[in-house]
């Protein structure tokens, strides 16, 4: 072990100072760790809240200040070491070794690798060109809302979550936008049909121009600005900045090359252990072995993988159980999901989506899977606890508004 | 000076200034208190902010919770008639000496 550099040693080295990370830290102190803790984090800012990017940071309605996740003290009162602006680059798993981009190293008892995504870049023609946005850090966001004053048409590539809380928010401050989606359907892959018809009626009542169906082929640009975005069926659209939302890349590639099982992501068990001896992975960038073998991007699963993460490391060992859960907010739409739908095999939709106020519950075999909820704060919060015990539940009770959820026994069949 | 008093889960009272124009969850959160993890940051989508009202200065008053406030509640085993999201309460001079209990985790 390299610990003759006494400086250089840490009990637990975190890398990424994001939701998960942070609260690694939080949680090992509050489970009585006593070691000494690093946090190296490659953006300079102190831990901050991210999905106000895309939401009121965005709008201009929140300043960055109010969305530290702790106060800038919190870390030197816990003696947690924040070492900010620098990149772990390589994990040597046998010698307990992090090297920096700085080319600093730190060895370490034990590491929990933290590190988040980065977003799916664009890798068709003219995806170099500036003027081509992502939101995935206070940077990024920082970057957009600077050219955004001198844009007046935002072409937006993919209809998940972040490009359309972005296209509510350039709606709203009077941007003409148009929302490219490659798929049939907007939040394809996180939700069912009803959620993203609802969602296409309300941006396009909002003036989005919504293309679903649609690739983008290529971007053309002039003096390397981006101008034009040309669609796979060959049609140009004008655009004075493009916004990216196409998902993530886990930012694995260090543990992968450490030796770490996986591929999309970190492989883990339900202790968010990883395949190397010490090393655990939590939040966006790790898979779960167990369950459906996916990797869970929220706010919710990265702050309880941390603390589980930490409490194995305090030899509290509890399997991660927590149930899943998220939210989106659009326009004045409150969007709250409980549950993880994946691999339902049908949904029933409770309440009428004209309303702007309903619920689509996911099934399996029968069985409750998840809800989204949208404006329906009492069907999320109802709606937990058939998600918990799996409640079997007639389809025909479960869309009657006249009943509330928890008036509903299971087995009604 | 604008009191907040908290009450951690081991029961001991901490007092600070706070700032007037955020809300009483920000407020908490900026003080250093841990355990309330307000994993929304605010927006009123997980009830993770959750608190007793303990006292109130005799001439304030608070609104009323909004109604998905309340259904959020109404999902913790820990409601109390004084529950409420600290992130749906703004801080004002008015509040001054406020004390609050954090709700235990769910
Ligand atoms: C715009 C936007 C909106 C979102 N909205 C919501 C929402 O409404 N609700 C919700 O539940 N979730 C939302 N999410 C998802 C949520 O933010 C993530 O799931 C969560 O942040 C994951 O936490 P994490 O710790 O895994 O990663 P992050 O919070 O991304 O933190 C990872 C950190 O590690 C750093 N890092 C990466 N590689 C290294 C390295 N090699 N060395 C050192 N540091 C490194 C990164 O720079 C980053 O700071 C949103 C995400 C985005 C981008
Ligand atoms: S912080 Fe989430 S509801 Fe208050």
């Amino acid at each position: 072990m390299t610990r003759e550099n006494h400086n250089r040693f840490f009990d637990c080295v975190i890398v990424g100072g994001g939701h998960g990370g942070s609260q690694t830290a939080a949680a090992l102190r509050q489970s009585g760790f006593t070691g000494r803790i690093a946090l190296i984090g490659a953006e300079p800012e102190v831990p901050y809240d991210r999905p106000s990017l895309s939401k009121e940071y965005l709008a201009g309605k929140k300043s960055f200040e109010r969305m530290h996740l702790r106060p800038e003290d919190f870390w030197t009162s816990r003696q947690v070491e924040l070492m900010l602006g620098r990149r772990v680059t390589t994990v040597d798993a046998a010698a307990h070794v992090v090297v920096t981009d700085l080319g600093e190293r730190f060895s370490y008892g034990k590491l929990v690798w933290a590190a988040g995504g980065e977003p799916r870049r664009l890798s068709c023609p003219g995806s170099e060109l500036a003027g081509i946005c992502y939101i995935r850090s206070k940077a990024d966001c920082d970057a957009l809302v600077e050219v955004l004053p001198g844009a007046e048409r935002i072409v937006i590539v993919g209809g998940g979550y972040v490009g359309l809380e972005a296209a509510a928010v350039f709606r709203e401050i009077g941007k003409d936008v148009i929302l490219v989606e490659a798929l049939d359907r907007v939040l394809a892959r996180v939700a069912g049909e009803p959620v993203s018809r609802f969602y296409e009626a309300e941006h396009r009542a909002h003036g989005v121009d919504i293309r679903l169906n649609c690739g983008v082929r290529s971007l053309e640009g002039s003096n390397g600005r981006v101008r034009n975005v040309v669609l796979a069926t060959g049609e140009k659209i004008s655009a004075d900045i493009v916004v990216v939302g196409i998902g993530i890349i886990p930012s694995a590639g260090p543990l992968i090359e450490a030796g770490a099982e996986g591929s999309n992501g970190v492989d883990v068990d339900e202790f968010c252990r990883t395949s190397l001896p010490d090393i655990y992975c939590i939040g966006d960038c790790a898979r779960l072995r167990h369950g459906p073998g996916i990797r869970i991007e929220s706010v919710q699963n990265a702050t309880d993988q941390a603390t589980t993460a930490a409490k194995a490391i305090c030899g509290d060992l509890k399997p991660y159980d927590a149930t899943p859960w998220f939210w989106s907010n659009q326009y004045d739409l409150r969007m709250q999901t409980v549950g993880l739908n994946y691999g339902f095999d049908s949904v029933v939709t409770r309440g009428n989506p004209a309303s702007r106020s309903f619920s689509v519950v996911y099934l399996k075999d029968g069985a409750v899977l998840a809800l989204d909820c949208v404006n329906a704060s009492r069907d999320y919060v109802q709606g937990r606890k058939l998600v918990d015990s799996s409640a079997r539940i007639d389809r025909d009770a479960l869309a009657d508004t006249s009943k509330q959820l928890k008036e509903l026994s299971p087995e009604a069949l | 000076m604008s009191m907040i008093s908290v009450r951690t889960r081991d029961g001991e009272l901490h007092s600070f200034e706070g700032r007037v124009g955020t809300s009483l969850m920000e407020n908490i959160r900026s003080a250093g208190f841990d355990e309330l993890l307000a994993m929304c940051g605010g927006c009123l989508s997980c009830a993770t902010c959750h608190l007793y009202v303990e006292e109130l200065p005799r001439t304030a008053s608070l609104a009323t919770p909004s109604i998905d406030e309340s259904e959020l509640l109404e999902g913790s085993d820990y409601r109390q008639e004084n529950s409420r999201l600290s992130c749906q309460i703004p801080f004002d001079e008015t509040l001054s000496g406020i004390v609050v209990r954090i709700a235990p985790e769910e």
